[in-house]
C-alpha cells in the first residue's frame, strides 16, 4: 500500500502507450539545434509542437540581452518580489507590457499557469460567479478551484449558451467574471469574442481573455484576439505567457482597473513564488520588443499555418474549422493515434499526442503548432510524411496530393 | 414525495449521463459516479452541464466536492431547486 496506489487506474493505460514505442509524455532531446529542429535518439527531428510561434528562442538579440541581464543581475532573484524585492527588469517589462496593450496597469508572474492561477483567484473569491468555457485550458479550471468562486461553465465557443447560463443567475450575472480563451490549444480554433463581449455588455459582467496561444499571432500589432475582434475596449483583462511567441518563460496579467495593486498583496500564487531570474526578463523584453517592430513574423507564421493546414485537410485528415498556428489532426482512437505519433517520430517529425480527458469531445489528436522560423521545405517534409503514413495505416483513402 | 421526487431526479442524471457517455447506464442513488460509471472529472461536469439545462437550473462546479454518488447529485439538484 503507498500513497500513489490511488492512481493505479493510469497505469495500465500509461504502460499501454509506453509499450508502443516511445514515451510521448517523456520525451528527452539530447540537443535542441534551432527553433524547428531538436536531435533525439541522435537523430534530427523536426519541432513540430513546441508552441515557438515566432521562433525567437534562439534569436540573437534575445540570447544576448539575456547573456547580458545574467552577468550584470546574477542568476536568480532567490525569491519573490514581495519579499526579495523588485529588480529593474521586472519594473521595465510590465511597464512595456501595459504600454504594448495600451493599459494602465500589468504584471508579471512567473509561469503562465500562475498567471491564469494568480489572476483569476485574484480577481474573483467566495460568493463571486466564475463563468468559464467548457474547453478553458487547466490553469483556469485550478484558478477556480484555488478562488472558491461559484463556477459555471458554459459550451464550448457558444455565446448563446453563455447568454442563458447568465441570465440564470439572475442578478448575480452582473459583476461575474467570463474567461475564454483567444485560441484554444488543442483544436487552435479561436473564440468569437465579438458575440461574447456584447453578451458580457448586456449582462454587465467582466470578461478576461486569456491570450496566451494568440499574443502575437493574432492582431495587426499582434496583441491578440481582442485586438482583430475589434472589442478591446470590452476586455477588461488579459492574461497572456512569454513561454510561447516571446520564447521564454512566465506569464502576465493586465488591466485599467484602479485597485490593480491590490492584487500583488492578495494573490498568492504571485506572493509566494520566486519572481522571474533577470535573464528570462531580458530576454522576454527584446522578444516583445520584436514581435511590435516586426510583423512579418506573424504574417511568416499565418502562411505556415496554412500551408500545413490546407496540406492536411486536403489530403483527407479531420483537421479544425480553420487554419491556426495549432494544427490537431483528430485520430479515430488512441491505439491509432499512439501508432501515428511514434511512426511520425521515426520519420523525423514531432509533435503532442493529446488524449483524453485533456482534449475536447474525448477525441485523441495529434497535435501540431507551427513557427514563423519553419520554411516551406519543412512543412512539406512534414505533409509528405502525414500522408505517406496515412497511407500505411489506412487512414487516407488515396494519393489527393501531387508529390512534390 | 420526497422520495418520489429523488428518484425522478435519478433518472434525469441517469439520462443526462447517457447523454453524455454515449451509452446506456443503470444507477440507483448508491451508484459511485466515478467508480461504477467510470466518469472522469471532464465528463462529470458535461453531465452536471446537460443537468443544468433539463433542470433549468445553475449547479456549480464547487458544490460537486461532496459529490461522489448519484444520490448525492440528486440531492444536490433537490436541495438548488428548493432554493431557486
Amino acid at each position: 500500500m503507498g500513497l500513489l496506489d490511488k492512481h493505479l487506474g493510469y497505469r495500465a493505460p500509461l504502460d499501454g502507450i509506453r509499450a508502443a514505442g516511445a514515451d510521448p509524455f517523456n520525451v528527452r532531446f539530447d540537443a535542441v539545434l534551432s527553433p524547428t529542429e531538436g536531435m533525439l535518439d541522435g537523430r534530427q527531428v523536426i519541432l513540430l509542437g513546441t508552441n515557438n510561434y515566432l521562433g525567437l528562442t534562439f534569436d540573437p538579440d534575445c540570447i544576448e540581452a539575456s547573456a547580458t541581464a545574467v552577468r550584470e543581475w546574477g542568476t536568480g532573484t532567490t525569491g519573490s518580489r514581495f519579499a526579495n524585492g523588485t529588480f529593474a527588469g521586472h519594473a521595465a517589462l510590465e511597464t512595456a507590457l501595459a504600454s504594448f496593450y495600451g493599459r494602465k496597469h500589468a504584471m508579471v508572474f512567473t509561469t503562465g499557469y500562475q498567471a491564469n492561477l494568480g489572476g483569476i483567484s485574484g480577481l474573483v473569491g467566495r460568493g463571486d460567479h466564475l463563468i468559464l468555457d467548457a474547453d478553458s485550458h487547466a490553469s483556469i479550471y485550478d484558478a477556480a478551484r484555488l478562488s472558491q468562486a461559484e463556477v459555471i461553465r458554459f459550451r464550448h465557443n457558444d455565446p448563446e449558451d453563455l447568454y442563458k447560463r447568465l441570465r440564470r443567475l439572475g442578478d448575480q450575472a452582473a459583476g461575474s467574471l467570463i474567461v475564454v480563451e483567444g485560441i484554444y490549444s488543442m483544436m487552435g480554433d479561436v473564440a468569437p469574442l465579438k458575440e461574447i463581449a456584447a453578451v458580457k455588455k448586456e449582462m454587465g459582467a467582466y470578461l478576461l481573455v486569456d491570450e496566451a496561444h494568440s499574443m502575437g499571432v493574432l492582431g495587426e500589432k499582434g496583441r491578440g484576439l481582442a485586438e482583430a475582434a475589434g472589442v478591446e475596449a470590452d476586455v477588461d483583462f488579459i492574461v497572456g505567457t512569454f513561454s510561447k511567441s516571446l520564447g521564454a518563460v512566465g506569464g502576465f496579467l493586465v488591466s485599467d482597473d484602479d485597485n490593480f495593486d491590490l492584487l500583488r498583496i492578495v494573490s498568492r500564487p504571485y506572493m509566494f513564488t520566486a519572481s522571474l531570474p533577470p535573464a528570462v526578463i531580458a530576454s522576454t523584453l527584446t522578444a516583445l520588443k520584436r514581435l511590435e517592430a516586426d510583423s512579418s513574423l506573424r504574417l511568416r507564421l499565418e502562411a505556415n499555418a496554412m500551408q500545413l493546414w490546407e496540406g492536411l485537410r486536403d489530403m483527407g485528415y479531420a483537421v479544425g474549422p480553420h487554419a491556426s498556428p495549432i494544427t490537431a489532426v483528430v485520430m479515430p482512437d488512441q491505439a491509432m493515434a499512439v501508432t501515428m505519433w511514434n511512426a511520425l517520430l521515426a520519420n523525423g517529425v514531432y509533435l503532442n499526442l493529446a488524449i483524453p480527458p485533456a482534449t475536447p469531445d474525448n477525441r485523441p489528436l495529434l497535435r501540431s503548432s507551427v513557427s514563423a522560423a519553419h520554411t516551406p521545405q519543412q512543412i512539406e517534409t512534414v505533409l509528405s510524411v502525414f500522408e505517406q503514413l496515412g497511407q500505411e495505416f489506412g487512414l487516407l483513402k488515396r494519393a489527393r496530393r501531387a508529390s512534390a | 414525495m420526497v422520495e418520489l421526487a429523488t428518484d425522478l431526479t435519478v433518472r434525469e442524471v441517469a439520462r443526462a449521463a447517457e447523454t453524455v457517455l454515449g451509452r446506456t447506464v443503470q444507477v440507483t442513488h448508491a451508484t459511485d459516479i466515478a467508480r461504477d460509471l467510470a466518469v472522469d472529472s471532464l465528463a462529470l461536469m458535461n453531465i452536471v452541464m446537460e443537468l443544468e439545462d433539463r433542470f433549468d437550473l445553475s449547479i456549480p462546479l464547487d458544490r460537486l466536492a461532496t459529490v461522489q454518488t448519484v444520490g448525492d447529485l440528486s440531492e444536490l439538484i433537490n436541495k438548488l431547486r428548493v432554493k431557486a
